[in-house]
């Protein structure tokens, strides 16, 4: 379903408009303009008051990459298990119809709105060592996720499955059902039309999702610091390292985000032409 | 043996469908009727898409959806092959493996079944479109891949959904020709949805007219054709069709009457023309027309405000007239008249 | 129960009068006292460290019935976020801390009125669950079961440093919390079993954990400064907050919350 890889349009500026072709009004342009502003300032701040010049120095403390480390494992595993979840998650929600499917979907989006914080104590109580379910996971396993890297898993993937989990239903609501239909009178059960049939056709869609919920994964603070704690090396992701450096040393604080913000950019750019196919 | 055997009762809030449906082994049933009239509902049950709320549906002896039975077989366990309206090709596979789909979900490994669906291409002349995506193809390979796709899984049940709407007149001509054939080749039932009479008539060997869920008449295409029931059927399946062999702008039928027509074909080709085309006299008229035959009257209904004429003689006819034409001629059911038809009202194809 | 709380409010307006007579007297040089100060009004806006939000909320309470027309808006939170915030141009009127560490960055910036005063002292005590059913008596007891410590970046993780430290101990805790509310909370939901947090802490919280106090903690005092900032929207205000602390009234509040008054 990918559309090829095309060498990108000659630049606009390259190319002679009719003047006023694209006028904009200024009602719209202005506040434009101030989003625009609103948005990219701050990260400019971050480049303009970066120490670049102690910035080697302060990079390659071993609890940076560490924490860099810890930060794109957990992310990309919290994405994984959000896409085997997610995925049927979102098309049950999506394909079938039964009572409390809305309000089922509306609990499922519930963490998109909820304050991360909140969720780590709702996964503390649960998942916890005394928690409903990790007390009994405790006495049978003598597991507990808490301050270990799962659980910096469970926190992010807690906060970036219902990203994965919406923009997929997205994508299966807008593709046609009826190839599952045509899937089924050739012979194909349920879940063969779904792994042959929709999953390819809305690999887009879970592309997108995935991309996502991986950079929520990534920015996570709130669940993680709450749910995990915070050591590093197990579970000091790169925001919790941000947010403690920024009580005794902001020049490291605005060092380790720079280092956050490149791998965003680096990753979302990387997978921007592949999987958003916004023009 | 009855092939398929259906009573197809479906109740969808204010609509309900009801309708019987048999068919023999190779006969190809049109279901036809205006929008709305429940063929989509009928066929989605025959498919398994729909189950019944009353009713059966047995095909070869063997029950698919009894509800009294609390039996229902979902499609994917009915042998049937669908072709629907706009072909739903799955857009991320090669036409070979759209084709290769069905025989893949029965089991067979990836090397086998495009083994087996190639020759369906070749046969539907698209080998060498084998490797294209449906969005390469153009309406008429699509749907040619779709009957392939349709065939590869050799259904007992051949299930087509308006299967030539979505394509132009040009193509909609050679595309019914072909499917017309394979059609003829295929041995088990086709049940064929439709709301085109020249489709319903051209592909069918009988016709199955519904009407808001009921059925209203049923019959071979030409005696619908010539003594409809509803005001409906005579507007819509207002055609006279039949089948020879051409020969330059002449059409021989197998009876030896010869039809002049207005384009020039070689082998054999179907003639149609509509009722109103055709022009009733008492005596053998001074005309134009190169088609002259002589007619007794052998029927006469009212319908709307047109009389349909249904005519015996060397060559079963259909005519509309209007009601003043009528009493002008005092027609009754024996009189002898002159039938005429201009070349240039004809259509004919090749079959 | 209205009448009850008038009641009340009247008692603590008349114990607050004769304790301000009394801070007055102490401190001659002083006059923050309310009866020869300028007028106090408007809002008086404080920054305070998070440990100080209970016994602060009531001081503030106390102090808005002593000078009718003032009112006092708290901004409590981690002492270094506050003073950044306030070195980013805040408006503030008062700056309490948790340590003189964190203070430092507003005086360093040239920032305060005075040199800021230590008005309270905290100490660490063990926070375990109720009961102490894990039997901890004491820092040695820390390495056998799982501890959580506030970040070493934090003055209540700094504090802990010094007193493991002063007892030879090395702990390995499961988590480095960014406050002390997020180890207290561990504890409390079972996910810890032990936690070094402030006895004030623990104090407020006497219903759901229990305290163990340790020697060492004796090495390892918190000194809480306080100051009134130069450019404080409302200095007067601000003077005048700053001496309702001196108060005896607000002594007797800020030792209950577990605090040591100098």
């Amino acid at each position: 379903m990918s559309t090829p890889r095309t060498t990108p349009a000659p630049h606009p500026r390259g190319r002679r408009r009719p003047r006023g072709a694209t006028r904009v009004p200024a009602a719209l342009l202005l506040p434009a303009l101030l989003g625009l502003a609103f948005l990219v300032l701050p990260l400019l701040g971050l480049l303009i008051r970066a120490p670049w010049s102690a910035l080697p120095a302060l990079l390659t403390g071993p609890e940076v990459w560490q924490a860099l480390r810890l930060s794109l494992i957990s992310a990309t595993a919290a994405t994984g298990v959000s896409l085997l979840l997610g995925v049927p998650l979102a098309w049950l929600l999506a394909r079938t119809d039964f009572p409390g499917r809305r309000l089922l979907r509306a609990l499922v989006t519930l963490p998109l709105v909820l304050p991360p914080v909140v969720g780590g104590v709702a996964l503390l109580l649960v998942l916890g060592r005394a928690g409903i379910v990790g007390r009994w996971l405790d006495a049978a396993t003598g597991i507990t996720l808490p301050f270990t890297t799962a659980g910096v898993v469970v926190a992010e993937t807690f906060v970036a499955m219902p990203f994965l989990v919406i923009s997929v239903e997205g994508a299966l609501r807008a593709a046609d059902p009826r190839y599952e239909e045509a899937a089924a009178t050739l012979g194909a059960s349920r879940l063969t039309a779904f792994r042959r049939v929709t999953l390819p056709l809305v690999a887009p869609g879970i592309g997108a999702g995935a991309v996502l919920a991986w950079a929520r994964a990534l920015g996570e603070f709130g669940a993680t610091i709450t749910f995990a704690g915070n050591f590093p090396g197990r579970t000091q992701t790169m925001p919790l390292a941000v947010y403690l450096a920024m009580e005794s040393d902001p020049q490291a604080a605005i060092a380790l985000s720079l280092i956050l913000l490149a791998v965003s950019i680096a990753v979302l750019a990387g997978l921007r032409d592949r999987w958003m196919s916004t023009p | 043996m009855t092939t398929l055997d259906a009573e197809l009762r479906v109740g969808r809030g204010a609509f309900t469908l009801d309708v019987a449906l048999s068919a023999q082994p190779g006969e190809v049933v049109a279901l036809l009727g205006p929008n709305g009239a429940g063929k989509s509902t009928a066929l989605r049950a025959l498919a398994g898409l729909l189950p019944l709320t009353d009713g059966h549906i047995a095909l070869y002896g063997e029950q698919l959806d009894s509800p009294a039975d609390g039996l229902f077989r979902p499609a994917e366990q009915r042998p049937i092959g669908v072709v629907f309206q706009d072909y739903l090709l799955f857009p991320h596979l090669s036409a070979l493996d759209n084709v290769a789909f069905g025989l893949r979900c029965k089991g067979l490994r990836r090397a086998a079944a495009r083994a087996e669906a190639l020759p369906w291409l070749e046969r539907m002349g698209l080998a060498e479109h084998a490797g294209r995506r449906p969005a390469k193809l153009s309406g008429g390979q699509a749907q040619r891949v779709a009957l392939a796709r349709a065939l590869a899984v050799r259904p007992r049940l051949l299930l087509l959904d308006e299967p030539l709407a979505a394509l132009d007149a040009r193509t909609r001509l050679d595309v019914r020709a072909e499917l017309r054939r394979h059609l003829a080749e295929f041995e088990a039932v086709a049940v064929l949805v439709t709301h085109d009479p020249l489709d319903a008539m051209v592909l069918a060997d009988r016709l199955v007219v519904i009407e808001a869920g009921r059925v209203v008449q049923t019959g071979r295409p030409a005696e619908v054709a010539r003594r409809p029931r509803t005001d409906y059927i005579a507007r819509l399946v207002g055609l006279n069709l039949y089948q020879g062999v051409a020969d330059g702008r002449r059409v021989t039928l197998p009876e030896g009457q010869v039809l002049a027509t207005d384009e020039e074909l070689t082998g054999p080709a179907f003639v149609a023309f509509p009722p109103d085309a055709v022009t009733l006299h008492r005596h053998r008229p001074e005309t134009s027309a190169r088609n002259l035959f002589p007619c007794t009257v052998a029927g006469l209904d009212l319908h709307g405000d047109r009389f349909r004429v249904d005519l015996a003689g060397p060559l079963p006819l259909a005519a509309d007239l209007t009601p003043t034409a009528a009493a002008d001629l005092d027609l009754t059911p024996g009189t002898r008249v002159w039938a005429a038809v201009k070349a240039t009202q004809t259509h004919a194809y090749p079959a | 129960m209205r009448s009850a709380r008038s009641l009340l409010a009247a008692t603590a307006v008349l114990a607050l009068a004769a304790a301000l007579t009394a801070c007055t007297a102490n401190n001659p040089p002083s006059n923050n006292g309310a009866q020869n100060a300028p007028k106090v009004d408007g809002t008086v806006t404080v920054f305070a460290a998070a440990s100080l939000k209970e016994s602060f909320t009531e001081l503030g309470k106390r102090f808005e019935a002593a000078y009718p027309g003032a009112k006092v808006s708290f901004n409590f939170g981690g002492s270094s976020a506050l003073a950044q915030s306030i070195v980013s141009g805040a408006p503030v009127d008062v700056f309490a801390a948790a340590s003189p560490a964190t203070m430092k960055t507003v005086t360093d910036a040239k920032l305060t009125g005075e040199d800021p005063r230590v008005f309270v002292r905290n100490t660490l005590e063990i926070a375990v669950a109720k009961g102490n059913p894990k039997h901890i008596g004491g820092l040695k007891d820390l390495g056998g079961v799982k501890t959580a410590l506030c970040a070493k970046e934090v003055p209540c993780g700094a504090a802990a440093v010094t007193a493991l430290k002063a007892a030879g101990v090395e702990v390995t805790p499961a988590t480095y919390e960014q406050d002390v509310k997020g180890a207290l909370t561990k504890v409390e939901l079972g996910e810890v079993d032990a936690s070094l947090v402030y006895r004030t802490d623990v104090k407020a919280d006497a219903a759901k954990i229990d305290g163990v106090e340790f020697p060492e903690s004796a090495q390892a005092v918190n000194d809480y400064p306080v100051v009134s900032l130069g450019k404080a929207p409302n200095a007067n205000g601000a003077a005048a907050f700053l001496g309702y602390l001196n108060s005896m009234d607000a002594r007797r509040v800020l030792t209950e919350a577990g605090f040591q008054v100098p």
